[in-house]
């Protein structure tokens, strides 16, 4: 029976991923010069030289930390879409400590992140708290936050951390005892292992331990919940918290590894794309690992094939609504699954 | 404080309140049947693109608004499709069209233009401005209602005449008796199905005409992601007026007072961030309230 409905569960996303690739080499037929070539390259681009093998790995950093974040919101059905908003404000925490904690080696950098963690569940704590209290929509605010953060943190960094000697609009380089060690001629970003470990370990708290039984439960069923005596608002609450610690944390890792200062200047769009690796792990921790690498694959690949054709890589956003879209069809193969569903319970009788 | 007294100032806040207009009518056409749509801010983007780029090739901005509102209606199909037909989760289906459109304009823009940023390239056509005759002579009230996109006018009648069509007509009850019991719709002869497949349709026209008004009369080119929260402004001020789209449409301005205001502060050397920050911190204001005095009124039967 469980195998039944895995085996389900693999064809729908066989299914999914191949529709969408089809309906991206229709797009690739009537835009590019030679589409096969295009869309090749697009689909083994990052496995060609080494340099975009670890592209295509550091690119997955940030989605699997935001598709985490929003993986275990979506497991108790609030759909606090701010992870965007929470990652850049985090990575703005992450400036902070980074250019006003003291410099001690190690605990310097540890300062930073958690700093990051913080800023990140502080932006969460706005949507949360007006769903605790009032059942504002987790929706809308978060997704308002989203911009607050964007312009309130552009207004800070552009005027009061700009660094004036370097050409761009950036803020004032972090000092090395803040840095994330990258790994390797190509910088692999070692924050890959700490999005890992951290994915296993959420999913560990979400599958083995009473709080994520909790959230499971408010996610399955919240009157349910609340009458066998679980505090679903708070439950509700504190989900938020940390998905915006984990989202703040991406923005931290994000900059300490790989720019080393903060760079942004528009929204970078991890947590939109962390929407798409929560939802084809089907929320859960554990497959965003697999889910956030495929994504990432996907972007650099498209990546690829823009710098060499010059096709605009945002076909592929293109194809991520696409797979959410029929992904998240329960009817698609739903007859299939009922009459597994059927089958087992006639033998059972 | 003399700006509010200027009549300026009200040409801009009606100006910049059409697309949160239509928006807010999409809003509510949509909410009444009980099928919120979230791809608002997505129909009304592709709108946007597909209004500018066909008016363009056509050299006439009528057929571009067709084309736009064209886009935005197949947008309501696929969303309705996959909601009512596949069960896709409608909040969900909402944001994955909302990065469709995201990701395909910029992708088509740049196929058409070679240019990521905006359609500025190309020679756009706007929808043209009307002066009303008489109303334009009164001293005051002539400055701040004539003179407008033809758009704006279409927006103003329109939230008379989907509030008349929501209260009063049947088809308007029956969508409602939809959104508030499906089981007493089903039980005289309603199809559920059906009224919610035609108000999410319409709610995709009137983000459609939201959308067009942004690339072909607010501005006259397409900027990549140019509705920057309009459709969920929109969401905001809907259910500050509930199920009426004239008290939706008060909703709406008070946001455009926001922006406008926003604009002219800018003048006043305020950085544009904070400035800009105005309506979505408004957005949650409101949000706040609104859910204050529905918890309020549905107190006594407060569950959870």
């Amino acid at each position: 029976m469980k195998r039944t409905l895995l085996l389900l569960e693999f064809t729908r996303f066989v299914i999914t991923v191949g529709i969408a690739l089809l309906i991206g080499y229709i797009f690739l037929l009537f835009i590019a010069d030679e589409p096969t070539e295009a869309f090749k390259l697009f689909l083994t681009g990052p496995m060609t030289t080494q340099r975009r093998f670890f592209e295509f790995l550091n690119n997955a950093v940030p989605l699997m930390m935001t598709g985490l974040a929003l993986s275990i919101v979506f497991q108790s059905k609030v759909f606090n879409i701010g992870a965007e908003g929470q990652l850049f404000f985090g990575a703005f925490g992450a400036m902070i400590f980074a250019l006003k904690a003291p410099q001690i080696p190690w605990l310097h950098l540890v300062i930073t992140l958690v700093g990051a963690a913080l800023f990140g569940s502080l932006w969460a704590f706005v949507p949360a708290i007006l769903k605790a209290k009032w059942k504002a929509s987790e929706l809308v605010s978060s997704l308002m936050m989203n911009y607050i953060s964007y312009f309130l943190v552009l207004f800070l960094v552009n005027n009061y951390f700009r660094d004036k000697t370097a050409g761009a609009l950036v803020s004032y380089r972090f000092p090395q005892s803040a840095w994330l060690s990258t790994l390797s001629r190509y910088r692999l970003n070692s924050g890959l292992f700490v999005a890992v470990a951290l994915s296993v370990l959420v999913g560990w708290l979400l599958y083995r331990t009473k709080w994520g039984y909790q959230i499971r439960v408010v996610g399955a069923n919240k009157k349910f919940g609340y009458y066998s005596g679980i505090k679903t608002i708070n439950v509700i609450f504190w989900v938020q918290i940390l998905s915006g610690a984990i989202a703040g944390l991406a923005g931290g890792i994000e900059l300490t590894a790989m720019y080393r200062r903060f760079v942004w200047q528009s929204l970078p769009g991890y947590g939109f794309d962390g929407i798409i690796v929560a939802i084809l792990a089907r929320n859960n921790p554990f497959l965003v690992i697999p889910s956030a690498l495929f994504i990432a694959y996907l972007r650099i690949g498209a990546n690829i094939m823009g710098r060499t054709t010059g096709i605009a890589p945002e076909i592929v956003v293109v194809l991520q609504s696409i797979m959410i879209l029929l992904i998240t069809a329960e009817a698609l193969l739903g007859r299939f699954k009922q009459k597994a569903v059927a089958k087992e319970a006639m033998k059972s009788e | 404080m003399s700006d509010f007294l200027n009549p300026q100032f009200w040409y801009s806040v009606i100006r910049v309140s059409t697309p949160l207009f239509f928006g807010v009518i999409a809003a509510l056409l949509s909410s009444i049947t009980g099928t919120i749509n979230i791809g608002i801010e997505g129909m009304m983007l592709m709108s946007a693109f597909w209004g500018t780029i066909v008016g363009s090739l056509a050299q006439n901005p009528w057929v571009g608004l067709l084309a736009g509102i064209v886009s935005s209606t197949i947008m309501a199909v696929i969303l309705a499709y996959f909601h009512l037909k596949l069960k896709t989760d409608l909040v969900i289906g909402g944001v994955a069209l909302n990065l469709l459109s995201s990701g395909l304009t910029v992708f088509m823009l740049y196929a058409i233009t070679g240019d990521k940023g905006s359609s500025a390239s190309l020679k756009s056509f706007i929808i043209p401005r009307v002066d009303l005759p008489l109303l334009k002579d009164i001293p005051f009230i002539g400055k701040v209602l004539s003179g407008h996109n033809a758009l704006t006018y279409i927006a103003i009648v329109s939230v008379f005449l989907i509030n008349y069509l929501v209260k009063k007509t049947p088809l308007g009850i029956r969508m409602r008796s939809v959104g508030q019991n499906p089981d007493a719709a089903v039980s005289v002869g309603i199809s559920v199905t059906k009224m919610k497949f035609l108000s999410l349709i319409l709610s995709g026209i009137f983000a459609g005409f939201g959308g067009a008004f942004l690339s072909m009369g607010y501005v006259s080119w397409f900027a990549r992601d140019m509705t920057s929260g309009r459709g969920f402004i929109s969401i905001a001020a809907q259910a500050l007026g509930g199920s009426s789209a004239l008290f939706g449409a008060f909703g709406a301005l008070l946001f455009g007072i926001a922006e406008a205001t926003g604009i002219t502060l800018q003048s006043l050397r305020i950085p544009s961030e904070i400035t800009n920050m105005l309506p979505f911190i408004l957005t949650i204001v409101v949000l706040i309230i609104y859910a204050r005095s529905r918890i309020r009124s549905h107190s006594r039967i407060q569950e959870q």
